[in-house]
């Protein structure tokens, strides 16, 4: 196992060292310590390893990860997982605002409260939020899903596309042609399914959650929709 | 005859000088279809520009230079401040940043090849990166939008730069949109989205606001691809001094800003014509924000919005840009507007020249389109070549006033080589009216 103690390392050494890893390498547990809230610490990881990072992190930890799995003992800052392609990362306290923005695959697990703008522009990552989250989350999100066992600030699913919202716990509002949609047996099936992939199964009862999607409304602008915006 | 017909004579019908043609038919327009005018290019109303500004050639106090023997240098290097990999040119006109989706696959591998082959970079732009135009492109700059739009991190270490848009000049303050006519197949998989819909491009980038958290980002992407890229930021001007000082501030290697007359693929009419300021009341500004921060020329500055030629290119220079870029220019040379294309114009209820409804997808030359049948036929290989031939001559322009201002380099170029002709020019390029040394507003 690789460790770095980044109260003696900097993070450019410790992701200098991530970027080099090649497809076979024998290198697949890495261990951060004393991350004391860095910012952009495994930003950029290309490769099937485990990463621990003892402690919270500052902003864009596993910032466009491919393939690494990235537990972050701790809290983490602005934009954990921003853009993240595939790969895991599991936040085991809060996460700040634009969790997992813009993320194109993989999976983000949050296990406290995520802030604002969770899932800001999603494009295929899936994201599960064992709190809340905060106002405008899903803000145009395209695809992907996001999963919040308890609840959603203002403005849920602004001008969302295809991003698929489920939610167990009161929306204190939806946005721009978000609508909520009938939770039928195919969804509690994708929904176990997904839980089931993410080791978060048997945790909660999908019974309980409520669908979330776009009305597809504003897709092509009518200007007798105007007052949506 | 009544003697009211008798007392008649005939006055010359006038029309208003508000109320022109263009406003009563755009006042019917509105009221017919319900919806503003959504249109393609920069603001065509005639504004300060640099026709504005004449270069004082040399005379008994200035000695020229020979203009076919002695040398005067055109490269630039850009990105010396942190990138272990600077970009180095060999002329100081830039191909602007416009979107494959905007623009078809044929259209960015001509912008590639020209610009390759005269010794320039070229620009992706919202919607990612295509393998023509990388494979096309000597040196390509990767845009990193708020819509992040087929944004990856493979494509990222594929660029040569990174440039971060937080504006442009045709909207400063604007997002974009993308109608649903013109999403193919190709456009809305590199966009991870369904075809036919509008796709909407913020205005903000969703994981920061403002330069601190800006200032974190960069470094985001310096990690991302090993501090080896030079990281742009693009402002559309506005207010150019504090912009350029905070884009300084958030480690920026390179500040490019876009004056309101840089072009874009689809935005309203009226955010074109009345959100932002002319590139030559914004240049001076920005350049005195780097002098202020002693960053001038150690963070380029990269200017367009309404660049033609070689002319332009040396007022601008020697106004305190590093280097211009071109965008509507550089689809003119592609062939856009071109009159052998007239009668299609017309059918689009159009003419050469004033085709705009580049959103729409229907463009007879083949160029802010989709459609498989109009995009053939441009060339890419003939088209650019033309573009080459272009900067070409931009250049040669450029070095000629130049030499005739005794500069043996572009860069040499200042402000005390320029006279304006305008009390508006003189007092928004901050350059003294021709024959005196008077400056409107002091410097």
């Amino acid at each position: 196992m690789s460790t770095f103690d980044l109260t003696k390392s900097s993070v450019r050494e410790l992701n200098a060292a991530l970027h080099t890893l090649k497809d076979d390498t024998n290198d697949t547990l890495w261990s951060v310590l004393n991350p004391n809230g860095e910012h952009s610490i495994a930003a950029g990881v290309d490769a099937a390893v485990a990463i621990n990072v003892q402690g919270s992190v500052g902003y864009f930890c596993g910032g466009m990860n491919k393939r690494a799995n990235i537990v972050v003992d701790g809290s983490a800052g602005q934009g954990v997982g921003e853009n993240m392609m595939s790969g895991r990362i599991h936040v085991k306290g809060d996460a700040s605002q634009s969790a997992g923005a813009t993320g194109r695959g993989g999976l983000l697990i949050v296990d406290g409260n995520a802030s604002a703008r969770c899932g800001i522009s999603m494009k295929g990552i899936d994201i599960i939020v064992k709190g809340d989250v905060g106002h405008l989350s899903a803000f145009m999100g395209q695809n992907g899903r996001l999963v919040v066992f308890g609840e959603a600030g203002e403005a849920l699913g602004d001008s969302i596309y295809e991003a698929r919202l489920f939610v167990r716990g009161p929306v204190a509002g939806l946005g721009a042609d978000c609508i909520e949609k009938p939770m039928r047996d195919e969804h509690k099936a994708e929904l176990i399914e997904l839980l089931a992939a993410s080791g978060q199964d048997h945790k909660v009862d999908v019974a309980e959650f409520r669908r979330y999607g776009s009305a597809r409304k504003l897709y092509n602008f009518n200007i007798d929709n105007a007052g949506a915006y | 005859m009544t003697s009211h017909e008798r007392n008649w004579v005939p006055t010359t019908p006038r029309k208003s000088a508000t109320f022109d043609d263009y406003t009563l038919s755009e006042i019917r327009r509105a009221s017919l279809t319900g919806i503003y005018d959504i249109r393609g290019g920069g603001s065509k109303r005639r504004l300060p520009n640099f026709d504005d500004l004449v270069l004082l050639g040399a005379s008994m106090s200035r000695y020229p230079l020979e203009g076919y023997r002695e040398k005067c240098g055109t490269d630039v290097t850009l990105g010396t401040r942190f990138a272990k990999k600077p970009i180095k040119l060999k002329i100081p006109v830039t191909i602007a940043g416009m979107s494959f989706g905007s623009l078809s696959a044929n259209a960015k591998e001509a912008l590639g090849r020209g610009a390759s082959l005269a010794g320039t970079s070229t620009t992706t732009g919202d919607g990612g990166m295509t393998p023509e135009e990388r494979g096309q492109s000597e040196t390509l700059v990767y845009q990193y939008l708020p819509s992040r739009y087929g944004m990856n991190p493979d494509d990222l270490r594929r660029a040569d730069a990174i440039e971060i848009v937080i504006g442009q000049g045709a909207k400063p303050g604007g997002g974009g949109m993308l109608l649903g006519q013109k999403i193919s197949d190709r456009v809305a998989e590199m966009r991870q989205l369904p075809k036919g819909i509008d796709q909407r491009s913020a205005c903000r980038h969703p994981d920061w606001t403002g330069a601190d958290d800006l200032e974190i980002k960069i470094n985001e992407l310096r990690e991302i691809t090993d501090w080896e890229k030079p990281i742009y930021l693009k402002v559309g001007a506005s207010r150019p001094y504090f912009d350029v000082a905070l884009a300084v501030k958030s480690g920026a290697d390179v500040v490019v800003l876009d004056g309101m007359q840089g072009g874009t693929a689809a935005t309203q009419e009226v955010f074109i014509e009345h959100v932002g300021i002319p590139l030559l009341s914004a240049i001076r500004p920005a350049v005195q924000a780097l002098q202020d921060l002693g960053m001038h020329r150690k963070v380029q500055l990269v200017v367009s919005g309404g660049i033609r030629n070689g002319a332009d290119v040396a007022k601008a220079l020697a106004l305190g840009a590093d280097a211009v870029a071109i965008g509507s220019a550089a689809l003119v040379a592609l062939g856009d507007n071109d009159p052998k294309w007239e009668r299609e114009y017309a059918k689009l209820g159009s003419t050469a020249g004033a085709y705009d409804d580049w959103h729409e997808g229907r463009d007879p030359a083949g160029i802010t389109t989709q459609t498989p049948e109009l995009s053939q036929r441009l060339d890419p290989v003939i088209a650019g070549r033309r573009l080459a031939n272009y900067l070409k001559v931009m250049t040669l322009e450029a070095q000629t006033l130049a030499r005739a201002c005794g500069k043996n380099h572009l860069h040499n170029l200042e402000p005390e080589d320029l006279a304006a002709l305008t009390l508006d020019a003189a007092a928004m390029a901050r350059i003294p009216l021709a024959g005196t040394n008077w400056i409107p507003g002091g410097v």
